[in-house]
């Protein structure tokens, strides 16, 4: 790990080398979940192996969009929903880099949705951190594919009617090797699920449950930003190996977090790579052997 | 620089457009294309398919137009040159991602096999129907560069000076091709290596701490580097600063987009190709581009069979649009006469130049088929009268 440490962490937060701090302060509302949730990402760097050189962090369009900005590595805001694809290239060009996408619910699910199911079915080595505020933030509090039945927003002012998605339940039929959720109440466990994340190879998902004073919470009459922390420890139930079938989110149901999906297959490039070696033999030119590419740098 | 041997296909090969236009892109030095299928273009992809294992480096099929169309910029930020192919359906999706270049200013080729249009139109047949949907397409102010081939031999040709053009002003570069085009077979000359000229990426040599992704210097294009060196850039397409932060105030966004689009027409001197033949003395010049410029040829030949006096402009570049070279020849002629396989396209801009210094005639065709030479010829001989 390239990072500086801090000399005297009581005078240096620990996370401030991961973060532009040229850039703070951030845009997100005061109570908001995504900081938290970048605390917990930049944690998980501190107490891992991850090389930070070949770190990427792609996002989208979105309040969670903007983590790519306020993050001190090579870094992408892409188009909205278009995160995942520009990342497979990053990824297929060069294997060695370390591709994160980090986009919110309504950019991965909705808009990016065809994008999010595909990568996971080629299982591409991307680690997806899917921010869930059940809403659209940065327009104004939109109905988004994630919200429950029975909520206001803004575009379902009578109340939401239609089936919203059960993420973790797509990522595992789609074929994603890890799948996981957490709340920003449980900021341990998701800087470990991170750290899980960043030792799996393949399409990882964490899903992560986070508030929207602004726009959910306060239209919804469910409190403020600690409000929201108080309800997910009250309602947060952990069950790891869960069904996914099982998980769906509700108003004000159970919350199933834990790590859902945990399994081994071969990633797109060990797939390209095993059948162009097996059809081509010495003639395939082999451009994607991690041994080759870490001589080059 | 000389191309790498590896992707240069050294011979004389009878190939239609599409492959020519895929050797193209290996000899210019893509490695990287991210493609989604259409009529009539997907053969490019389908030999890149059959061609990049053996050769070094990665196609992958994507979900849609709008993936492929972003795939290959982050294969771009990560090293690779890199394209994708499509027709006018698809062309239509990619406009966002061709925005994104603009604005990020990733250096990559978009290949657009055009056929007859609106929507799903004519998928097997021609037009020109995209030329102003490939300057104009995406949302909000921009320069980049259009070239039109007219022979699979073009396709080759012009195909790897999109790739120099796209890395010599950090832009996005269309190669305009048609169904005609795409899908005639002729002799395609491929030189050897060391004969193809190859613009390198004007990759940084400055430190991560000097190093500012968008500072630009007199030429007004900047620097790159890839992800994976050290640099730690951030790259975003909301109007951003010379460090590439977000900074969406009235004064950036006036110098950055002020900056991307003089960057090409400052330059166009320089990225402008044109063909020209029997211009001096003539009456009538007819102006034309791809498919349509062979089509003119023979009405131009037997217009001057009949004693008139007739010139041939052909648009090799059609973005940024030779205006200055327009302007100066309408003070000479009679007229231009403008053949289209649309409903009249660049022949707008033959007029702004011309400025009313001469009559600028349009010789429309919906696509489908090409023109008859003889209505072309009808257009030269009333044009002169």
């Amino acid at each position: 790990m390239s990072a500086a440490q801090p000399v005297n962490a009581c005078e240096v937060n620990p996370v401030e080398p991961f973060l532009r701090m040229d850039r703070m302060p951030h845009i997100w509302c005061p109570g908001c979940g995504i900081g938290t949730t970048v605390n917990c990402f930049a944690r998980a760097l501190v107490d891992s192996e991850v090389d930070l050189k070949h770190l990427v962090v792609v996002s989208g369009i979105g309040c969670t969009g903007r983590v790519a900005g306020y993050v001190n590595l090579d870094s992408f805001h892409t188009t909205h929903g278009r995160a995942i694809p520009f990342a497979t290239g990053l990824k297929l060009a060069n294997p060695k880099l370390n591709v994160v996408v980090y986009s919110g619910d309504g950019d991965l699910s909705a808009i990016g949705g065809n994008h999010l199911i595909h990568a996971a079915r080629r299982n591409v080595d991307l680690k997806i951190i899917c921010v869930n505020n059940l809403i659209y933030g940065m327009t104004g509090g939109q109905t988004a594919p994630t919200t429950p039945g029975h909520v206001i927003t803004s575009t379902s002012p009578y109340g939401t009617f239609d089936t919203n998605f059960n993420l973790p339940h797509l990522m595992d039929a789609a074929g994603a090797v890890y799948v996981a959720r957490w709340t920003v109440y449980h900021v341990r466990q998701l800087t470990r699920a991170i750290q899980e994340a960043f030792n799996r190879k393949g399409f990882s998902f964490i899903e992560i449950i986070s508030p929207c004073p602004t726009l959910y919470q306060r239209r919804n009459r469910m409190g403020d930003g600690l409000g929201a922390l108080k309800y997910y420890k009250q309602v947060s139930k952990i069950r790891n190996g869960a069904p996914t079938s099982e998980v769906g989110l509700s108003k004000v149901g159970e919350i199933t977090v834990g790590t859902f999906v945990d399994r081994v297959r071969p990633d797109f490039i060990e797939l390209m790579r095993a059948s162009l070696h097996e059809t081509l033999g010495g003639r395939y030119v082999d451009t994607l052997h991690m041994e080759e590419t870490e001589c080059q740098s | 620089m000389h191309a790498d041997p590896a992707g240069v296909l050294t011979g004389t090969h009878f190939l239609d457009g599409d492959h020519a236009c895929c050797e193209g892109c290996l000899a210019a030095g893509a490695r990287f294309a991210s493609g989604y299928p259409i009529t009539p273009s997907t053969e490019v992809v389908e030999r890149f398919a059959a061609r990049i294992p053996t050769v070094g480096g990665v196609f992958i099929q994507m979900e849609d137009e709008l993936a492929a169309s972003i795939a290959l910029q982050g294969a771009v930020w990560a090293g690779a040159k890199a394209f994708t192919v499509t027709s006018g359906p698809g062309f239509s999706l990619m406009m966002e991602h061709i925005g994104f270049a603009v604005m990020t200013e990733t250096p990559c080729v978009f290949v657009d096999v055009q056929r007859g249009g609106p929507s799903t139109g004519l998928p097997t047949l021609p037009s020109q129907g995209d030329m102003m949907q490939c300057r104009w397409g995406s949302h909000g102010d921009y320069a980049l560069i259009a070239l039109c081939p007219n022979s699979p031999q073009e396709c080759f040709d012009l195909t790897i000076k999109a790739f120099n053009l796209a890395e010599r002003y950090r832009v996005p570069v269309m190669v305009m091709m048609d169904e005609v085009v795409g899908h005639m077979t002729e002799k395609v000359v491929i030189p050897s290596a060391e004969k193809i000229e190859v613009e390198p990426r004007r990759l940084t040599t400055k430190s991560p701490e000097e190093f500012k992704l968008y500072a630009t210097g007199a030429d007004l294009v900047p620097e790159m580097a890839h992800a994976g060196e050290g640099y730690r850039f951030h790259v975003t397409a909301l109007t951003h600063d010379e460090r590439g932060y977000p900074n969406m105030t009235p004064k950036v966004q006036q110098a950055l987009v002020n900056r991307l689009k003089d960057k090409i027409e400052r330059h166009a001197d320089q990225i402008v190709e044109l063909e020209s033949a029997g211009c001096d003395g003539a009456d009538v010049v007819v102006v034309s581009y791809g498919i349509t410029s062979r089509i003119a040829q023979r009405a131009i030949d037997l217009a001057r069979q009949k004693g008139l006096k007739v010139g041939k402009l052909r648009l090799i570049t059609a973005w940024p649009f030779p205006a200055e070279q327009i302007r100066s020849l309408a003070a000479k002629v009679k007229a231009f006469v403008v053949p289209e396989l649309n409903l009249g396209q660049m022949v707008l801009e033959v007029e702004r130049a011309a400025a009313g210094q001469c009559k600028t005639v349009l010789v429309p065709h919906a696509g489908g088929s090409v023109h008859d030479p003889l209505d072309i010829l009808q257009a030269i001989e009333e044009a002169i009268r």
